[in-house]
């Protein structure tokens, strides 16, 4: 594939790009003899530098593609570039909110079940207004939704509940009932997008809780269990169904 | 359930492909999964990872992959045994492991129908599973198997029949970055300039099978 090898990645954007592609930077960007580092100029060329971000992998002239999706470019702030792929399984990233599962409690500490590769940990000071004579109330099979602040591949991730202020700003253990499903992760992306279309129609449907985590898990809560389970067999359907599908399905619901 | 299913022949003068379709997600449990006919031979692969993996089997750096293959009927013996070790040594050259250490990847693959060319069969299946599992590639890899028949000529993607006909089969994995060579393994015998012309051959096949790997997943991304 000679073709392949080194073509121009802002052709590219919006295309389904494959592992392997090389995707090259425009020429403005590299003129250094090393052609690595990338150079502020004012005039045409963007400030700020170039970022790359998940599916690609800095190489040579350009960039390695590792995932196959579809390649996506934002000009802003001196331009990023990533790939749009389809995943299933979650790969915790320092900063993403997720629904983890309470699973042991060993000493001072809660270990979590993210969906990743390792059981995640969480200080039991780590919530809105914990200190050590007054705990927070947390059992082994409890949801809690909360943030990474250390997730990269050499150490075991670390979760907490509060911001950096020492709010909670929502975060913490999820009330009692409810359903707790899982959803590709392109699908957490969409229903996250501002505006979705999707929660806006089915809030319309009946009033519900929903907290949405980046590792594919969603909990549902509605007033009674038929409502939360309908919630729920949209939401799964959602993945496969086009918008017209989808919106004939919510009228017949609510016109039931 | 999400399922793509694409098709591609290849007429390269003598070397013809047989009819090829793939089917990707297809299993729900399972983080990646692909179906791959190559006319009726047809593997189903099932991709479990980065998950977490066993003390004794972990590895510092990187990620430890293991194949399994499991037979139409009967339990794995010794051919498949070989067959995973080929398997795993081809996926170990493309995954990037070093980005999930610690962690274990576990490559399951059913031959559903077997009428020649299995193993290379089961490379495409194995690639398309990584691509549907989203795990970090270097490159993409496929499988080609060559026949070289008692009068000297070149038979690519052979059939059971031809397969049985034939003074040697080489199978070669074929990696996407400037048609490198994989693995490659030989049933039979031939000499040197055999070997390379078969090789010559599997690398112009190779690109129409990775052609046909970019529509499955043009396919794919279009329907979203």
């Amino acid at each position: 594939m000679a073709a392949e090898r080194g073509a121009a990645a802002e052709a590219l954007v919006g295309q389904v790009v494959l592992p392997g592609d090389l995707l090259l930077l425009p020429a403005h960007y590299d003129e250094d003899a090393e052609g690595e580092r990338l150079r502020l100029s004012a005039g045409t060329a963007p400030q700020g530098q170039l970022l790359c971000g998940p599916g690609l992998r800095r190489s040579g002239a350009g960039l390695l593609v590792t995932k196959c999706g579809l390649l996506r470019h934002r000009p802003a702030g001196g331009g990023a570039y990533w790939v749009d792929s389809q995943q299933k399984r979650y790969v915790p990233v320092k900063g993403d909110h997720v629904i983890g599962i309470v699973t042991a409690k060993a000493g001072d500490v809660f270990r979590l079940d993210v969906g990743g590769s390792e059981p995640a940990s969480l200080s039991y000071l780590a919530f809105e207004g914990a200190t050590k004579r007054n705990r927070p109330n947390v059992q082994v099979g409890d949801l809690i939704y909360g943030q990474f602040v250390v997730a990269n591949k050499d150490m075991e991730p670390e979760m907490v509940c509060i911001d950096s202020s020492g709010k909670s700003s929502g975060m913490g253990i999820i009330g009692q009932d409810g359903f707790l499903f899982k959803v590709s992760l392109g699908l957490i992306r969409k229903l996250l997008a501002p505006k979705c279309e999707i929660i806006q129609e089915l809030s319309q449907l009946y009033p519900f809780e929903l907290v949405l985590g980046m590792n594919g898990r969603i909990w549902v809560k509605a007033k009674t269990v038929q409502q939360t389970l309908i919630i729920v067999n949209i939401l799964e359907a959602c993945e496969y169904m086009t918008a017209q599908q989808r919106k004939q399905a919510l009228a017949k619901l609510s016109g039931n | 359930m999400a399922a793509e299913v694409a098709e591609a022949e290849a007429a390269d003068g003598r070397c013809r492909l047989r009819r090829f379709s793939c089917e990707l997600g297809l299993l729900s449990r399972p983080d990646g999964s692909a179906a791959f006919l190559q006319g009726d031979t047809s593997v189903l692969a099932g991709l479990y990872g980065p998950a977490e993996a066993k003390i004794s089997k972990e590895l510092p750096d990187r990620a430890a992959l293991d194949v399994l293959l499991r037979p139409k009927v009967g339990l794995p013996g010794v051919l498949e045994r070989s067959r995973e070790q080929l398997l795993q040594q081809t996926c170990e050259a493309v995954v990037l492991g070093v980005l999930h250490p610690r962690t274990a990847i576990s490559l399951v693959l059913q031959v559903l129908s077997d009428a020649g060319s299995l193993l290379s069969c089961c490379l495409n299946a194995a690639c398309m599973a990584l691509l549907d599992a989203g795990l970090p590639l270097s490159a993409l890899f496929c499988g080609v198997t060559c026949a070289l028949q008692p009068d000297g000529a070149i038979l690519l993607d052979p059939t059971a029949r031809q397969e049985q006909e034939a003074r040697a089969i080489l199978t070669f994995a074929i990696a996407s970055s400037e048609k490198k060579v994989l693995m490659v393994t030989t049933k039979g015998v031939c000499s040197v300039q055999e070997m390379q012309q078969c090789l010559a051959a599997a690398q112009r096949a190779a690109s129409t099978i990775f052609q046909f790997y970019r529509d499955s997943v043009r396919r794919r991304y279009s329907k979203s």
